[in-house]
């Protein structure tokens, strides 16, 4: 037997995911937003395209590390997200010297790491370039992972390294190996307590949900940018429904 | 034809489990329970995956005369692995392997760290100087104050008692509700992005 609250919350809940949806595909059709017109400038995604586009003439390579995230957890998002960044910085990066090396810390992982650098460069049309062994598990717990990723972060031919997944504080560690080769390390996560770690180890940090912005800053294309664009209008909701129910407590209406 | 089925596929499993998630009627709970534990599975399968994977580039290394570590590396993964396997996780051995080697080795790491986020503290001001780098500074001296205390001195009378309590529950907290609403939002839309085939890390 279901609750009416248990059910209503529920339905609510779905109703809120479907009309998010809906917006999603209505802003695809009405308006795509674009960086530098529609969207705020970020420092660290300025960079970030720019030092991947130095990274062809310099003959170095990109290290893109995506965390470790459990695939049934909702935290893997942020390596989703990471994921999709990575497939625009491969692709315009492909014709490099140097491949691109992915880091993951659980297999699951590693496996789409594999999938979306393969599908960048056949994207760029370089197919034959993508060698397995450039998406790499580079540890299982959180520190072998962190040890693993940190190696490749420092590693002399390595120019950019971007970090946009789950992480924990152990992250600082990747960050700072990078950092001290004179890499360009632009980091972010879903967990604040990474966030506050990259703010100071990384060069360029991503705080809050700018992590999820990073497909539309790097012009991925899909709907990157009108998921953008929905998350602004859905806070704006929020905002008005959490002062909306703080008034509403302090004048009696609500219990 | 490949691309376009595991895209049908992997909408179809993701609708299922999101109704599954907010509708809990038992057929939709128990559709969305099985391929999750399909997807338990798949993660086990992937990571010995990983292991293997994890071993090809590191073998790599170490024909290329470039590796003792690794080589290290490539024989404690599949020790470990073969003396769990053969005496089970709760065994004896395994715990040891646990207890001895890999706790020791994460707590070292987390030392390690410590003296990392210090150095990064210290180079903060000089590559990234404001306003907002002043009051993480100032906020991360203030907590440990009131965290730690002086040696020698002890506890800070109004540091511990009401400034560190107050910062930590006022202003750090209202600031990591607001991050996590933001970051609430964006694992919804990329959720939704990879529902509707837009985003497709899966497919090749």
């Amino acid at each position: 037997m279901i609750s009416l609250t248990t059910g209503l919350t529920g339905v609510l809940g779905l109703a809120f995911v479907v009309l998010f949806a809906l917006l999603l595909v209505v802003l695809r059709v009405v308006k795509e937003p674009r960086p530098g017109r529609d969207l705020r400038p970020l420092r660290a995604f300025t960079h970030l395209r720019h030092a991947v586009n130095l990274t062809v003439e310099s003959g170095k390579r990109l290290h893109i590390s995506v965390g470790r995230g459990e695939i049934t957890h909702p935290r893997v998002a942020s390596a989703f997200a990471g994921l999709s960044a990575a497939h625009k910085m491969v692709e315009l990066s492909a014709a490099s010297d140097r491949a691109a090396i992915v880091t993951a810390g659980t297999g699951p992982l590693g496996i789409l790491a594999r999938s979306t650098l393969h599908s960048a460069y056949h994207t760029a049309g370089h197919t034959g370039r993508y060698k397995a062994i450039y998406g790499q598990v580079s540890g299982l717990t959180p520190f072998s992972y962190a040890a693993g990723a940190a190696f490749t972060a420092g590693a002399d031919d390595v120019a950019v390294n971007f970090l946009a997944g789950s992480f924990g504080p152990e992250v600082a560690l990747i960050a700072e190996n990078g950092e001290r080769h004179q890499a360009l390390t632009v980091g972010g996560s879903e967990n604040i307590a990474a966030q506050a770690v990259l703010y100071a180890a990384a060069e360029e940090s991503l705080i809050g949900e700018e992590v999820f912005a990073s497909g539309a800053y790097l012009q991925a294309g899909g709907l990157h940018g009108t998921s953008l664009l929905t998350q602004d209008i859905f806070r704006w909701l929020l905002v008005v429904v959490i002062l909306g129910g703080a008034l509403a407590k302090l004048v009696g209406v609500l219990p | 034809m490949k691309a376009p089925v595991a895209t049908a596929v992997a909408m179809a499993v993701g609708i299922v489990v999101l109704v599954g998630y907010f509708i809990p009627l038992s057929i939709f709970t128990g559709l969305r329970m099985l391929l999750l534990q399909w997807a338990i599975i798949l993660a086990g399968a992937a990571l010995f995956v990983g292991m293997v994977n994890l071993s090809q580039h590191h073998w790599a290394r170490i024909r290329a005369r470039r590796g003792v570590g690794s080589a290290w590396l490539v024989f404690s993964l599949w020790a470990t692995f073969f003396i769990t396997f053969y005496f089970a996780p709760a065994s004896l051995p395994t715990r040891w392997l646990f207890d001895a080697i890999l706790l020791p080795a994460s707590v070292a790491l987390l030392g390690v760290l410590a003296v990392s986020l210090t150095v990064a503290a210290v180079r903060l001001p000089r590559r990234r100087p404001g306003l907002f780098t002043i009051l993480f500074l100032t906020t991360t001296v203030l907590i440990l104050l009131g965290s730690i205390g002086i040696p020698g001195v002890g506890s800070l009378p109004f540091v511990s008692n009401l400034l560190r309590p107050w910062l930590a529950q006022v202003p750090a907290a209202a600031g990591a509700r607001g991050i996590l609403l933001g970051v609430a939002l964006g694992t919804v839309a990329t959720g939704l992005r990879i529902l509707l085939g837009s985003d497709r890390p899966y497919s090749e």
